[in-house]
């Protein structure tokens, strides 16, 4: 694959991410005195100097930004006033269960989405067509915390087959992953459905028809590759939406993942925590974001040739 | 994706496509009006003030259900009566959203003029920040500003109005790059127009159709962020009431009460889906092209 095309988006992502943790920094400090809020108003001056001095707080402001810099490199992203604990120890625990609730639902969208779309476009005009596409439109719109306490009032409290909250057990997962998968796995039906739509219009589809493609073969081996370029950009725009949903779903059932985390962590105004899980979503989303630009470039050679320098 | 050009003004169309709507977006229409007059008409619409409480009902169930007559969807854990808090938190999730809408449409229209006037550094630095923003999901950037600066009305409203501007300012820019080499707008210019007066009095014009479209797909991503914040207990804080605050409330009640919930649930609902399904209809007819943004 081209080099500068790699390069020039690696370049792109660590200047962002440099950029994050700047903004990170500035933003920490403009917000106030981290010892006034754990201590409270009525510290003494000399104590209030001793934790100063503790936090290295004392310290010139850029001495004090190239200290958080490079320990944020080195994976340190502070010290929870509140939970007297480490950040990252704080993240990193509750990550697994981020994963696990986050892949279950981007593999539901994913199975159930992209073949009704697929399908739906297929039967363009159709029954079927009508059907998955308001299927997808009500999955698509219904808000994350609504779909959570309508499951919960249909399955926990009226059948009483799954448990409201908590997590542990098989059981626990169905419902906070269908909360989070359905909203993806409309939109990606809407999308797949456009994308192959798009593609069966398209001359060489035509030609493939006139000489004598069976029809399967033909969305098999010439539609499908198509369609799935724009399906791929779309993806990445998927995961943000999956890690923003998963902050409202993990807090609706109480899903003791990174997004109640946060959540509890501005309620109770834990800076420290919110700006590590700032700065761990942003690698993640930048590091993502670059993954789908690299595969984007590799699935269409005339991405990766041509505008890696794009200007009008 | 290509970029937008050759867009009709919207008056025109409107009479054009009368007696073509779909009945679904009809429907749409008259539910988008009804929250329109709720919202203008709270005061006279509501039975009483949402926060009048009759301790001795709380809880009460809807009059239909076998609860009190005078309460027609029953009441909420202070024995407020529903109706009234449905009616009032809808105008203030609407207000909200308008506003915040407002907010991000004005702001990011004007930065993709800039950035199509001045090019160069001012637009590379603004398409930068576009990236980032659009490459941040912006439920985590709102929740850090939150955590950081505290919750005010006027940073809530801020923060709705920062909520999708980089859509607008995409749009515009690349919009008024393409108009600018448009024969009208050279046509002005040659003839001495100021850059500001060609850009306000005939690129715009141009363009704005496809920002109300914009605007119509943006606002319903408003009222989700206003309610989501509002449910988690971040948002709107009582007493004042908005239609997430109602529902994060109404949660504790699920099992006793659950209509609490369901309601300004139901609401938000119906609500965006009514304004998505609008502003879908009104981009496919306005450009098919865009029809995969």
């Amino acid at each position: 694959m081209n080099l500068n095309f790699i390069a020039f988006k690696i370049f792109r992502a660590l200047l962002t991410m440099v950029l994050v943790i700047t903004a990170a920094f500035f933003i920490l400090h403009l917000s106030g005195d981290p010892i006034e809020i754990m201590l409270g108003d009525e510290a003494e001056p000399e104590v209030i100097e001793y934790y100063r001095a503790l936090y290295g707080l004392d310290r010139a402001l850029y001495v004090q930004y190239f200290g958080y810099f490079t320990g944020v490199l080195q994976g340190d992203l502070g010290f929870s006033l509140i939970d007297e604990q480490d950040v990252l120890e704080m993240i990193v625990d509750a990550i697994p269960n981020t994963l696990i609730l986050g892949g279950t639902a981007f593999a539901l969208s994913l199975s159930l989405g992209i073949p009704l779309g697929i399908i739906a476009a297929l039967h363009r005009n159709k029954a079927i067509d009508r059907f998955v596409m308001s299927f997808a439109v009500f999955g698509f719109s219904i808000p994350n915390f609504f779909l959570g306490i309508l499951l919960i009032l249909t399955f926990s409290m009226w059948l009483r087959w799954l448990p409201t909250a908590g997590s542990g057990t098989v059981w626990h997962l169905i419902m906070p992953a269908i909360t989070l998968g359905t909203s993806a796995a409309g939109s990606l039906a809407r999308f797949a459905r456009s994308s192959m739509l798009e593609v069966l219009n398209k001359s060489y589809m035509r030609t493939a028809t006139a000489k004598g493609v069976p029809r399967r073969q033909r969305i098999q081996w010439h539609a499908l590759p198509n369609a799935a370029i724009p399906l791929v950009t779309v993806l990445g725009f998927r995961i943000g939406d999956l890690v923003a949903g998963s902050i409202i779903t993990e807090a609706v059932f109480a899903w003791p993942g990174v997004g109640r985390l946060l959540v509890s962590s501005v309620a109770s105004k834990d800076l420290a925590v919110v700006q590590g899980i700032l700065l761990m979503v942003s690698f993640t989303m930048v590091i993502a974001n670059l993954l789908v630009d690299l595969t984007y470039g590799w699935i269409d050679p005339r991405i990766r040739t041509s505008s890696t320098m794009d200007k009008e | 994706m290509s970029e937008p050009h050759s867009v009709k003004p919207v008056i025109r169309f409107v009479p054009r496509f009368w007696g073509k709507y779909p009945p679904l977006v009809l429907i749409a229409a008259v539910f988008v009006v009804c929250v329109l007059i709720v919202f203008l008409f709270a005061d006279l619409l509501a039975p009483s003030h949402y926060r009048v409480q009759d301790l001795d009902n709380r809880l009460a169930a809807p009059s239909f259900l076998g609860g009190p007559e005078k309460y027609f969807l029953g009441t909420d854990s202070l024995g407020r009566d529903l109706v009234s808090r449905l009616i009032y938190a809808t105008r203030f999730s609407i207000f909200v959203a308008i506003l915040g809408t407002c907010i991000g449409a004005v702001l990011g229209t004007f930065l993709g003029f800039v950035a199509a006037h001045f090019r160069g550094w001012v637009e590379e630095s603004l398409m930068m920040l576009v990236d980032a923003q659009a490459s941040l999901p912006f439920m985590l950037i709102a929740l850090a500003v939150l955590a950081f600066f505290g919750n005010s009305f006027v940073l809530f409203v801020i923060i709705m109005g920062i909520n999708g501007w980089e859509n607008y300012a995409r749009l515009t820019r690349g919009m008024v790059l393409s108009a600018n080499t448009h024969g009208y707008a050279v046509a002005v210019r040659s003839l001495g127009a100021k850059p500001s007066a060609v850009y306000y009095r005939h690129i715009l014009p141009n363009i704005l159709s496809v920002l109300i479209v914009q605007f119509s797909l943006n606002f319903p991503s408003t009222i989700l962020l206003e309610t989501s914040l509002s449910f988690l207990g971040l948002g709107i804080q009582p007493p004042l009431t908005s239609l997430g605050q109602m529902l994060g409330a109404g949660r504790a009640h699920l099992l006793h009460a659950w209509w609490i919930a369901v309601l300004p649930g139901t609401m938000i609902f119906l609500t965006t889906l009514s304004i998505s399904i609008i502003g879908d209809w009104l981009r496919d007819r306005l450009d098919p092209t865009l029809r995969n943004r």
